[in-house]
């Protein structure tokens, strides 16, 4: 097969790869991007897009399930509602096939060449794809390596039949009457709720103290009181040591360290997730190395010239929208253009039930800064908004320098702040003050009036409480 | 944990304010008993307080430079002692924790249960607050007087755009300066800083220096810079410069030192011919209060002696030269110069001159215009001594020659009458006998 040439090479088309390789062909750089499944990578096809999908529906069902059961304030009535879990998979994954071939779409149209397959290196400029019709060897003067990141399985738990991912998770067609979680960070929650409200009996095996051990305290709590309502058992402290003889179940440590064993149609196991370093050459490139992540610059460079690196391979947090924004980073540095990575936050959401969110800092880091702060927060239960919509669980945060009162961060725990994520992260990107905050006019009646207040209650004169 | 409230002391002779100059400490700080908390300053007293008892500090209730009244809550230590107690759940640290419980009294689903069963799990989250302290001890000094606009290690702050805009210009935003709040940088700092030409920060040897600290004016400085506004805006000043010839003078000095005993400056001598001056133009000695339209001609002179200290100008008194020996004089002044220098100096001794001199020593220069200490009306400035040519009326002989640049509130004193006393003083150092003369 005939080698191509191009400036710029991008391995691995997930949310970093692709938006890297738009925002080149936009530039009018000759780039090519390699994956082996479809474009769109963990976030389009097995994480962020569907996990929501399936969360909404489950919300869906739930909301009727509880109607049904005689639950509405407002005297809403259903009955006997039917999930078609093989319908709502299809929905999902119709959105999902939407999405990709958007991706795909777009590439095309910035001029990007899409080669399908498995890329190795062979040098630092130099790549072989496997591909349906043989080995494709491409030449470029750049590269960006994207190749995202995987489950990581526990090595007494490997992921099989009833041992399952994330991934397996998404496309379960039946439901399971029991679910073992194992491991409550936001992955785990957010699935383990969802199935919650689908009808499985999900039981949650946290090794920490507390659900959520890596979101400060305060912004847990709503999550795990709303997880104790829908009849979720959580199992603080404990440790998931192996499945049973017979496989039924699984055997856990609980935190008064005796041996359980936990009936369970399905095991998720949601420990975490690991760059993916391995199978497409790693070892013929001797990249410095950050841990188990790839060391970048900020400019994305890794230690060998003309290779760059971006997204989940190299380091915390590993999000998508951080992915995105490297890519277009370094989609510019390759055209020519002087760019580097001075981003002032990246937020974080959890699709738990309630929502969560932060950006910036926590108050635990913002103190360890050495400064003095200011901190301020709003309850939901004061916001007319969030009563009109049946949850008034959670609060704003604000946390702020003393000293001259710029915001350091932005937490909230209550349903639908995923969206105040975009006014939190415009606030610490703009460098507002909590004056900037409490003196911006926010819509009556929403949710979002609980941002200012925070704000005032920081500057010690809060309105509504 | 319990609170305690250490408010402003009265200190005394009926001071009902005193204006806060420093924090020693900041909140999260540990203390122990007899640390100094603050300094706090009345006319020019600078008083410090110190910790009553070992604890955290937890509020500071005063930004530098305010004026807080005698018994205002000025600090809040935490102290070991009865857990649990009400105020220190109020302590200010807790802020962030506080939502949870408020404002849900009524519609709190999401609580509730937390809160009330069982109110004693909840002092959880004071671990969180409590690391607090450690990493706050590090603060470094505040080192706003660095080369660069902000302290060292703090990101420049600007919005995106501006940051772009750096970038694609080769600017590191860390050189410049905000004028924004908060110090961020706009679109209009970055076009200055660009428009003062490139090479600025690259060119090496002479370098542009831009950044402006900004110095709070407190304390002594303000008291000072009020008082100096408050003569010149209300005290029309009339100078007067006379020189003197001391040579006589500076022969008697030499012997008496030689003598040993305290070391005897001019200005002994000075005080000697002031006070007998104002025997002859005794209104020079006198003390103006124009909104009362009353003038207070004092008997007693009570010399105010400026003074250079470390913290800016103090005029410490030294009561009652008229009836202090020369000696007495010299070591009188000794002692009141250095206490203000030490800052012992008490509000007695910082207060109730009746007329200054000013003297420079050899920095005195030939001519001064001294600022009259209001509400006095006569200030006598002391200018450097030389040897200079003296015609004798034969020839020219080398004389030791001093002058005195003096000030007169002119609503007070006739140029007549300051003529007068100057040149009465002048008589008496040049026949130094005549100071000593009892009449």
């Amino acid at each position: 097969m005939k080698e191509l040439t191009c400036k710029l090479l991008v391995i691995g088309a997930g949310p970093g790869g692709y938006v890297c390789a738009i925002r080149a062909g936009q530039l009018g750089v000759d780039t090519i991007i390699v994956e082996a499944e479809k474009p769109g990578g963990t976030c389009l096809t097995v994480g962020c897009i569907p996990s929501k999908a399936m969360i909404h529906a489950a919300d869906e069902f739930a909301k009727l399930v509880e109607a049904a059961a005689g639950g509405s304030p407002f005297g809403l009535t259903a009955a006997d509602p039917v999930l078609d879990l093989a319908k709502a998979v299809a929905w999902k994954d119709g959105i999902v096939g939407k999405l990709t071939s958007g991706v795909a779409g777009l590439l095309k149209r910035a001029g990007v060449k899409t080669v399908a397959g498995w890329a190795r290196f062979r040098d630092g400029k130099t790549v072989e794809v496997e591909t349906e019709t043989g080995v494709q060897v491409i030449r470029a003067e750049a590269v960006v390596i994207a190749t995202g990141s995987v489950p990581v399985e526990l090595p007494s738990l490997p992921f099989g039949d009833r041992v399952i991912s994330s991934t397996g998770a998404l496309e379960l067609t039946e439901l399971p009457e029991r679910l073992v979680v194992v491991g409550a960070g936001y992955i785990g929650l957010e699935l383990g709720t969802a199935f919650a409200k689908l009808g499985s009996r999900v039981t949650v095996v946290e090794a920490e103290g507390r659900v959520l051990p890596l979101w400060d305290a305060d912004l847990t709590k709503p999550v795990a009181k709303r997880l104790a309502e829908l009849g979720v058992e959580v199992l603080t402290g404990a440790k998931a040591r192996r499945l049973s003889s017979d496989g039924a179940a699984l055997v856990i440590e609980d935190a008064e360290g005796e041996e359980r064993r936990l009936p369970a149609d399905k095991l998720l196991v949601t420990v975490g997730r690991r760059p993916l370093v391995d199978g497409w050459g790693l070892e013929e490139l001797d990249l410095d190395r950050d841990g188990r992540f790839i060391r970048i610059d900020e400019q994305c460079r890794t230690s060998m010239r003309g290779v760059y690196a971006i997204g989940d391979l190299t380091g915390e947090p590993m999000l998508a929208h951080r992915a995105m924004a490297q890519g277009e980073m370094v989609a510019e540095i390759v055209a020519g253009n002087r760019r580097g990575w001075d981003k002032r936050a990246i937020p974080a959401v959890c699709f738990t039930d309630p929502e969560v969110v932060s950006v910036g800092l926590s108050p635990d880091e913002a103190r360890a800064t050495g400064r003095e702060i200011k901190t301020g927060s709003f309850p939901f239960s004061a916001n007319g908004r969030a009563m009109t919509l049946g949850s008034d669980a959670g609060f704003v945060r604000v946390i702020a320098r003393a000293d001259n009162h710029l915001v350091l961060g932005i937490q909230a725990v209550g349903q639908g702040v995923a969206e105040l994520s975009a006014a939190f992260a415009l606030a610490i990107e703009m460098g507002a003050r909590i004056e900037d905050v409490a003196g911006t006019i926010h819509a009556h009646p929403t949710q979002s009036e609980a941002f200012p207040e925070a704000a005032l209650k920081a500057l010690g004169h809060a309105l509504h409480i | 944990m319990a609170e305690h409230v250490i408010k402003m002391p009265d200190i005394g002779e009926g001071v009902a304010e005193a204006e806060l100059v420093e924090w020693h400490v900041k909140v999260g700080d540990v203390v122990r008993e007899d640390d100094t908390l603050a300094a706090v300053m009345t006319d020019k007293a600078t008083v410090e307080i110190p910790a009553p008892r070992d604890g955290t500090v937890a509020w500071l209730g005063a930004e530098v430079g305010e004026t807080l009244s005698v018994g205002a809550p000025l600090l809040k230590l935490e102290v070991p002692g009865e857990e649990g107690e009400a105020p220190a759940e109020k302590a200010p640290p807790r802020d962030d924790t506080e939502p949870l419980g408020e404002g849900l009294v009524e519609s709190g689903e999401g609580q509730l249960p937390d809160t009330e069963p069982q109110p004693k799990p909840e002092p959880k989250p004071k671990p969180a607050p409590k690391p607090a302290p450690k990493p706050a001890a590090k603060r470094p000094a505040p080192a706003a007087g660095g080369s660069a606009p902000r302290a060292e290690g703090e990101r420049p702050l600007a919005a995106p755009a501006v940051r772009l805009r750096a970038r694609e210009a080769g600017v590191d935003l860390r050189q410049v300066p905000g004028t924004g709040p908060a110090g961020r940088i706009s679109h209009d700092d970055l076009d200055a800083f660009i428009a003062r030409g490139p090479g600025t920060a690259a060119a090496p040897g002479r370098q542009r220096r831009t950044e402006v600290e900004e110095i709070k004016v407190v304390g002594l400085r303000r008291r000072i810079a009020e008082k100096m506004a408050l003569a010149k805006r209300s005290i029309p000043h009339i100078t007067y410069v006379e020189e003197v010839d001391v040579t006589a003078l500076e022969d008697l000095r030499g012997r008496l030192n030689a003598e040993g005993g305290s070391r005897l400056t001019i200005l002994p001598f000075l005080i000697r011919a002031i006070v007998r001056a104002v025997d002859d133009q005794p209104m020079v000695n006198s003390t103006y209060d124009d909104e009362a339209g009353v003038i207070r001609r004092h008997s007693g002179v009570h010399v105010g002696i400026a003074t250079q200290t470390d913290a800016g100008l103090m005029v410490p008194v030294l009561r009652h030269a008229e009836a202090r020996g020369l000696r007495d004089l010299a070591e009188e002044m000794t002692r009141v110069t250095a206490a203000a220098r030490d800052g012992t100096a008490t509000r007695e001794e910082l207060s109730g001159s009746t007329l200054t001199i000013t003297s420079l020593g050899a920095l005195g220069g030939i001519v001064s215009t001294p600022v009259i200490n209001h509400p006095e009306v006569a200030i006598v400035g002391v200018n450097k001594m030389a040897v200079r040519p003296h015609w004798d009326g034969k020839g020219f002989v080398p004389r030791k020659i001093m002058n005195l640049s003096s000030g007169f509130d002119h609503r007070i004193i006739d140029g007549w009458n300051a003529a007068q006393f100057v040149q009465r003083i002048k008589t008496l150092l040049e026949t130094p006998a005549m100071l000593f003369l009892e009449d």
